[in-house]
């Protein structure tokens, strides 16, 4: 399992490569750049930016020394300065060594941060925000799909299979201003904006203090966010459900005298489960970089509004950074789904 | 010896797309103590469906149980509460399914399996579930036993998983045995291990064993009493010499006749018989084998015939008696 575990992760570096590149040529082949204003610069000053952040080089040039700057860690007996161009997601100290390590570059939008500052602040709270819409999901879809696996065909299959086109067919942009009309400003049970916790973040993305405040804060948009994934979730479990419970192995339980409690939960949910763990990888990928418009209704202060912004405003080091990390998010959330399945199924095992 | 099992009038229907099929047509047979009993018979000729409707895992819909008794130790299975029913699979009727690589749960041990009907049935701890679980694969022929129990069915072969299920099948040491085709996914030097290890187990811990088979070299060695079935009727029982040696009913007939033998001498085709097995949609109220059968008369086409006494606990349902051509009654 450890040698598999390493194979995916020096694989990871290649997806990353292929994403870069490609990631890197499509942007640049959009017309336009991130000095177009609507009243134009003076050539001068444009051409003096440009050669600040060596947009004047050949394009070839630019990609290996972004590259190199996100990839290949930097040493430095002296301290690294303060300053903008010396920032990097990772700075530490081995021994007498400095070390930094991915250097995402400056903001071109945002002159006075760093790619590396958005990723420290706004991202931790789109990966929570994220996380939290995942477990909402699994703690909806899963007990409906099961409920309605097991009782198909009465009234409470029609209602969880009608909660779960509910929450298919309504989007947030619609569900988020709702919720808020009924939960924040009708009954003022919950706040209708902003987020519980701020910088620094434990791991990098954990919140340092749980309060009461958080909690208010992070009830409204993971249940926002994550209803959608909920029903898919929820079809999808009552599905394979409805499958194994047709199995011949499901009738030798049933022939060996186990209750019908039993028969679900030891012989039938294990199983069942194979199929849905396999969406949950790109599921949670996709909360955590579909943010964008749960994060504008709900006024959080996430990575969600960088990342669509930064493409209009040809943010090069933005995009490239965003993209860049939402791709490790898909490759490790998949890995993580891969060593699920060695668990729940004997039959797959990777050395 | 006294009866064990009584099943009386039992009828079996599905409800399908295309209609309502009459699977088991109020068949009647016993099963006595420690004997064995095959069941014969093609492809969905309702022999899995009765024993399955005996124990209640008929699919229900689309299946239902629409009449009959089925009375073990003075109860009827078929009347049971649910509750009173799940006690009695696994602990003192209970089965072998035909298809050893589907019929386990792929996903948990050997031992979570096989220790299982003792746990709940019994009251065993695991660990001694699992202790008496090694010492039931052992006995199966299992080398290794103890270390296999944590072993997943997929790291046992055909052969090795039917050892297993039919250990699984009687460690809470069950009065029946109901083997639903227990050898027809396996080889054949393995079905002859698998019927080797019925009959010795049979001797050792004395459960009654219901058989179901099409293979009748398999019922040959096995068997004391056959129950011949065809489109949802029983249409002979005899007791298994009787049967081989003075078949009665023309199916019967043709069904040993389409053995292979090995003592026959010189190149000759295999026979068959002419036809296509009946279709269930409808009961009959002619023979159901009349369509196929080369001694049919009017009387055939006109009613369907019960089971006829032709011998000493023999009995075929047939208007003919094929050995003169002429009518039984």
């Amino acid at each position: 399992m450890g040698r598999y575990i390493v194979r995916r992760l020096i694989y990871l570096f290649a997806v990353l490569f292929v994403v870069s590149a490609i990631t890197f040529g499509l942007m640049h082949a959009v017309p336009g750049g991130p000095f177009d204003k609507e009243k134009a610069l003076p050539a001068e000053i444009v051409k003096n930016l440009e050669k600040r952040y060596h947009l004047d080089e050949p394009l070839v040039q630019q990609y290996f020394r972004y590259v190199g700057h996100v990839f290949i860690p930097e040493f430095s007996k002296t301290k690294f300065s303060s300053n903008l161009d010396d920032d990097a997601l990772f700075k530490f100290k081995i021994g007498s060594v400095y070390v930094k390590w991915m250097n995402f570059g400056p903001s071109y939008a945002s002159r006075s941060r760093t790619v590396n500052d958005i990723f420290r602040q706004q991202l931790p709270i789109s990966i929570q925000l994220g996380l939290m819409a995942l477990i909402v999901a699994i703690l909806i879809g899963m007990p409906l799909g099961i409920i309605a696996a097991l009782k198909q065909n009465t009234v409470f299959d029609y209602m969880s299979m009608s909660v779960a086109i509910f929450g298919v067919s309504v989007p947030v942009i619609i569900l988020g201003p709702v919720m808020i009309w009924i939960f924040a400003v009708s009954l003022k049970w919950f706040p209708a904006t902003g987020w519980g916790s701020k910088p620094p973040y434990l791991l990098g993305f954990l919140p340092q203090k749980l309060g009461w405040s958080y909690f208010q804060h992070a009830v409204m948009p993971p249940i926002a966010l994550g209803l959608a994934s909920s029903a898919i979730i929820a079809r999808l479990t009552r599905a394979s459900l409805l499958q194994v419970v047709r199995e011949d192995y499901i009738r030798t339980a049933r022939a060996k005298g186990l209750q019908e409690r039993l028969i679900t939960t030891r012989h039938a949910l294990k199983n069942s489960l194979i199929p849905v763990i396999t969406i949950l990888g790109p599921m949670f990928a996709a909360l955590v970089t579909g943010t964008f418009v749960t994060e504008t209704v709900f006024g959080i202060p996430g990575m969600g509004k960088y990342f669509v912004i930064s493409i209009t405003n040809r943010d090069y080091p933005v995009i490239m950074g965003t993209i860049l990390l939402y791709a490790i998010f898909l490759v490790i959330a998949n890995l993580v789904v891969d060593i699920l399945y060695a668990y729940l199924d004997p039959r797959i095992r990777y050395d | 010896m006294a009866d064990l099992l009584t099943v009386q009038d039992l009828e079996t229907r599905f409800r399908t797309r295309e209609g309502m099929v009459h699977a088991v047509n109020g068949i009647s047979f016993d099963l006595k103590e420690g004997e064995t009993l095959g069941i014969v018979g093609e492809s969905g000729c309702g022999k899995s469906v009765s024993v399955l409707s005996l124990l209640r895992l008929i699919p229900t819909p689309p299946g239902k149980v629409v009449a009959g008794t089925a009375s073990y130790q003075g109860k009827d299975l078929l009347q049971m509460t649910d509750e009173e029913i799940r006690q009695v699979r696994g602990a003192q009727i209970s089965m072998v399914f035909q298809d050893p690589m589907t019929s386990f749960n792929p996903v948990l041990t050997i031992g979570q399996q096989v220790a299982e009907p003792l746990e709940i049935h019994q009251g065993y701890s695991r660990a001694m579930a699992y202790d008496r679980a090694a010492e039931m694969l052992t006995m199966v022929g299992i080398p290794r036993a103890k270390e296999r129990l944590n072993d997943y069915p997929h790291q046992f072969s055909g052969g090795m998983r039917q050892r297993v299920m039919i250990a699984m099948a009687l460690i809470c040491t069950p009065q029946i045995l109901i083997a639903d085709e227990p050898t027809t996914a396996l080889d054949v030097t393995i079905q002859a291990q698998i019927v080797e290890l019925a009959k010795r187990l049979q001797d050792e811990l004395g459960m009654a064993i219901i058989w179901i088979t099409h293979d009748l070299g398999i019922i040959a060695g096995l068997a004391d009493r056959v129950n011949v079935m065809y489109g949802g009727y029983i249409i002979e029982k005899a007791p298994v010499k009787e049967l081989y040696a003075n078949p009665q009913h023309p199916y019967t007939i043709g069904l040993l006749a389409s053995l292979p033998r090995v003592d026959e001498s010189g190149r000759r085709r295999l026979a068959s018989i002419d036809g296509l097995p009946p279709v269930l949609m409808e009961k009959p109220n002619y023979c159901p084998f009349a369509p196929r059968c080369s001694f049919a008369v009017e009387h055939c086409w006109k009613e369907n015939p019960p089971l006829l006494q032709v011998g000493d606990r023999h009995t075929a349902a047939c208007w003919v008696n094929p050995k003169t051509g002429g009518e039984r009654v």
